[in-house]
């Protein structure tokens, strides 16, 4: 085995040419092979590209996908977003850990399956679901889960499992996933048809600085959430000091409650790798990255065929489209479950080999990003609307929209409504256009960008989804009067003290500590002055934390302590007789009447 | 590159040189932003927060801004402090640290800083998290539960001593400082004269066999508070308008 295990080390580090910095297709190849990086591994990675053992060790543990001891051939990770517990996770978990007979976290002990829980993995419009290995399962139940366990016991493997398959692309040989689209609406920028190559061939025809203006001139900003203006990104990016430059494409879609980037992979392919090979023709790259989700693996090959495709189209490779002197690739590069490595710094790092914290800022990537070079990490849908606008023109995409938000903005809708699914709207549209869109007939709440956005109340549905107003990556999840919001919250807080990279202190802590506080107020501990602790600690977590994930976690509590205070108040009360109601006196003295052996005397 | 960049620290006029950060160009004006994780001569790691400034109105970490032109820093405020103080705390209940007992007691970076900001007990409940101890090295132990997590040994081993005997494995809570062997520090190639074992600011990575040496009454911050060398290069022209950290 040892033996084996050391040939196969060598064998896959030179197929990466023993470069440390594809650490993540090392050990992730290793583990493919051998259930998990062992710590024999690590040395041995580390041996092969000169790296330090704890280097690999670093990266191994840090991604949750990744183990360093084997967790189950096949593991059954079940999403534990609130949605998918709204639609009845709890009985598809109690189903398998029944039929498994092992508790979520356990391994059978031959060694066949695993059982773990892991977040949102972008299918809460077909919820509750699961990934058997890199194969998705969707719309479980219980018995649909026993069916599950029973099959891989009687020897299927995880693909067996898929027995109807879904619409477009997801019926392809090279996908063949149960995953439904449910595009719900069209519109004119990203689900309308496009003819590949089209927008390239009117690109190329245009100098790198024209293609930048007509970015500008679009008004087009950023789609993952953040909106900083693409055209000026470019900019920044084609004019840093520096050699070789770097497009990279941010499809690490893990915000709880979006999908969207998943239909764009499985119907618009062409559309973005048009727009990431125009990106790279406007600041002067030749390589191009796609950070795909490790939850989307299942649509690697496909990607991998489309990008195939393009080459022999001529779209990629040397002198694209017969533009002499443009060369231009693109690489995918997977991830291994970390949502951290959606903020951009960080997604360079888990590029770069390394463990997914975020960097330090200055230098922005445009300046230094990927391998010190000059980069520019746009988001999936942000390259299909650059693809759009060559097509169509900056001006038509700037007609569209609203005011200070040109284009359209593909939402990713859940939770409480008849038609959960994609809808691709104009921006400026109302929430309550939405929500009637969508058939939520009883909405009491919508959380708006999912986690780190906002929860808003009926008072705010008149508001309108833009820029300016209610800034969104897309994760649109409806709530309704039934359901409690300090448990959303508290779900929301899990997800973030889970996923904190625990770099700085504020986010690290001051999550857990949030959390913490949080859960007594819910368990009816709480005191007034705790709604005051809750606002200033999250205020703290939000102004000193180092990246974008610190920066908004505190927002599910700092946003439902403005628009639901309610919540709050009617499970507050005042402390009798000065005392904390959160300290339980007896439990605190049971260790020491153990000890004594008898009963103290209090109150 | 002699070029001088004029900006204010709380109104304060300081000169800054091009590429230096917003805590060099204080230290040399002997205005004392206070931190935990940066430390002269080591790549700013910008993980503690505590020497979070407001950059034109925005927070940004002094340790890893870049000085430019005209910038307005805000760093003694009530508000900074009180942010500051809420992370010092965190810092107090996400580990364990029992400063009674720790040789590091009066020499400690993160319990001067408590005792500057006027911390008497953390208002956050202690975690007591289940940390591990190595003591496996003849001269030297780790006791991660005091350990902040600053990346002082990390960096200071990777690029003074190009050992790089320390990394970091784990995320969120879970977060520690790995050692570059299967399990101890013994195995490593670390040596007692390496600058990583200096370098840390609290008690997480001591040398044996030479604690409490020094009696109570003469250790590093027992007369003047930390940041107080820092202030002492103030030119008395500036040093009008006091300070509220201190």
């Amino acid at each position: 085995m040892s033996e084996n295990l050391l040939k196969a080390v060598v064998r896959i580090c030179r197929q990466y040419g023993n470069d440390r910095t594809r650490m993540m297709d090392i050990v992730r190849d290793v583990q493919e092979g051998f259930g998990c990086v062992s710590g024999r591994a690590m040395d041995l990675i580390a041996e092969e590209v000169k790296a330090h053992r704890v280097d690999v060790e670093s990266v191994v543990s840090f991604y949750s996908f990744l183990t360093d001891e084997p967790r189950g051939k096949v593991i059954i990770r079940l999403c534990n977003d609130i949605i998918d517990e709204m639609k009845g996770e709890a009985k598809v978990a109690a189903a398998l850990e029944d039929e498994l007979g092992i508790a979520i976290g356990g391994t059978l002990a031959d060694g066949s399956v695993g059982l773990e829980e892991t977040p949102c993995i972008g299918m809460c419009d077909q919820a509750p679901a699961a990934l058997v290995n890199d194969v998705v399962v969707t719309n479980l139940d219980g018995e649909k889960a026993r069916q599950i366990v029973r099959a891989l016991r009687s020897g299927s493997t995880p693909r067996d499992l898929v027995e109807t398959l879904g619409d477009g692309n997801n019926a392809s040989d090279l996908v063949r996933a149960m995953v439904n689209n449910n595009i719900r609406r069209k519109g004119e920028v990203v689900f309308a048809p496009f003819s590949s190559g089209a927008a390239l061939k009117k690109a190329l025809a245009m100098s790198p600085n024209e293609v930048i203006r007509d970015i500008k001139v679009s008004r087009l900003r950023g789609r993952g959430g953040a909106g900083f203006p693409t055209g000026m990104k470019w900019e920044f990016t084609r004019k840093a000091e520096g050699g070789k430059r770097y497009v990279l494409c941010n499809a690490d879609e893990g915000e709880p409650g979006t999908f969207k980037d998943r239909v764009i992979l499985t119907e618009c392919p062409d559309l973005l790798f048009e727009g990431m090979t125009i990106g790279g023709y406007a600041i002067g790259s030749d390589t191009g990255l796609l950070y795909l989700r490790a939850e989307y693996a299942y649509l690697h090959r496909f990607l991998e065929s489309k990008l195939q495709e393009r080459r022999e189209a001529g779209l990629l490779g040397k002198n694209v489209a017969g533009k002499a002197g443009f060369d231009f690739d693109i690489r995918i590069q997977l991830g291994a479950g970390a949502y951290v490595c959606g903020e951009e710094t960080s997604l360079i790092s888990s590029c770069e080999g390394l463990r997914g914290d975020p960097k330090n800022r200055p230098p922005f990537p445009a300046q230094k990003g990927y391998l010190t070079s000059p980069t520019t990490v746009n988001n999936v849908e942000t390259f299909c609307c650059v693809a759009r606008i060559l097509d169509r023109g900056s001006g038509w995409f700037a007609q569209l929209g609203s005011k200070g938000s040109s284009g359209t903005k593909l939402l990713s809708i859940s939770g409480d409504c008849l038609s959960p699914g994609v809808y691709e709207v104009p921006f400026g549209i109302k929430v309550s256009e939405v929500l009637k869109m969508a058939g939520a007939r009883d909405a009491a709440a919508v959380q708006i960008g999912g986690p780190s956005g906002q929860m808003i109340g009926k008072k705010d549905f008149e508001k309108t989804i833009c820029y300016d107003d209610l800034a969104t990556g897309g994760s649109f999840m409806i709530f309704a009067s039934n359901r409690d919001v300090l448990h959303v919250v508290d779900k929301f807080m899990e997800f973030f003290v889970e996923e904190s990279c625990g770099y700085c202190t504020p986010c690290r802590a001051g999550n857990v500590l949030l959390k913490e506080r949080l859960e007594q107020i819910i368990a009816g501990k709480g005191e007034p002055e705790d709604l005051e602790y809750l606002r200033e600690l999250g205020e703290t977590v939000k102004l000193a934390s180092r990246c974008g994930l610190g920066q908004t976690s505190a927002n599910p509590i700092l946003s439902t302590l403005i628009n639901f205070r309610s919540f709050y108040d009617e499970r507050v009360k005042e402390a009798k007789d000065g005392m904390q109601s959160s300290f339980d006196i007896h439990a605190a003295l049971a260790d020491a009447e153990g000890i004594a052996g008898r009963a103290s005397e209090h109150f | 590159m002699d070029k001088t960049i004029t900006f204010t620290i709380d109104g304060v006029e300081v000169k800054g040189k091009p590429g230096q950060s917003v805590m060099q160009a204080a230290d040399e004006a002997g205005i004392y932003i206070p931190r935990l994780c940066y430390l002269e001569d080591l790549v700013p790691h910008g993980s503690c927060r505590v020497c979070t400034v407001m950059v034109n109105g925005r927070p940004q970490a002094a340790c890893t801004w870049p000085v430019s032109e005209g910038m307005v820093v805000e760093n003694d405020t009530e508000d900074l402090l009180q942010h500051r103080r809420r992370i010092v705390e965190m810092m107090f209940v996400e580990g364990n640290h029992f400063c009674m007992f720790c040789e590091k007691s009066g020499n400690c970076e993160l319990q001067a800083m408590a005792y500057r900001f006027g911390i008497t007990a953390p208002r956050y409940p202690y975690l007591f998290p289940k940390r591990d101890v190595d003591a496996s090295h003849p001269d030297i132990f780790i006791d991660r539960n005091r350990c902040i997590l600053c990346g002082r040994c990390v960096n200071a081993s990777r690029d003074i001593d190009g050992k790089n005997v320390f990394e970091f494995v784990g995320r969120g809570a879970n977060k520690r400082v790995a050692v570059n062997a299967e399990a101890k520090l013994s195995d490593t190639n670390i040596d007692l004269t390496d600058k990583a074992v200096d370098v840390c600011p609290v008690g997480a990575i001591l040398k044996k066999r030479v604690g409490y040496a020094v009696p109570v009454g003469q250790r590093k911050y027992d007369h003047a508070p930390i940041g107080s060398d820092i202030e002492a290069r103030r030119k008395p022209d500036a040093a009008a308008s006091g300070g509220k950290n201190g």
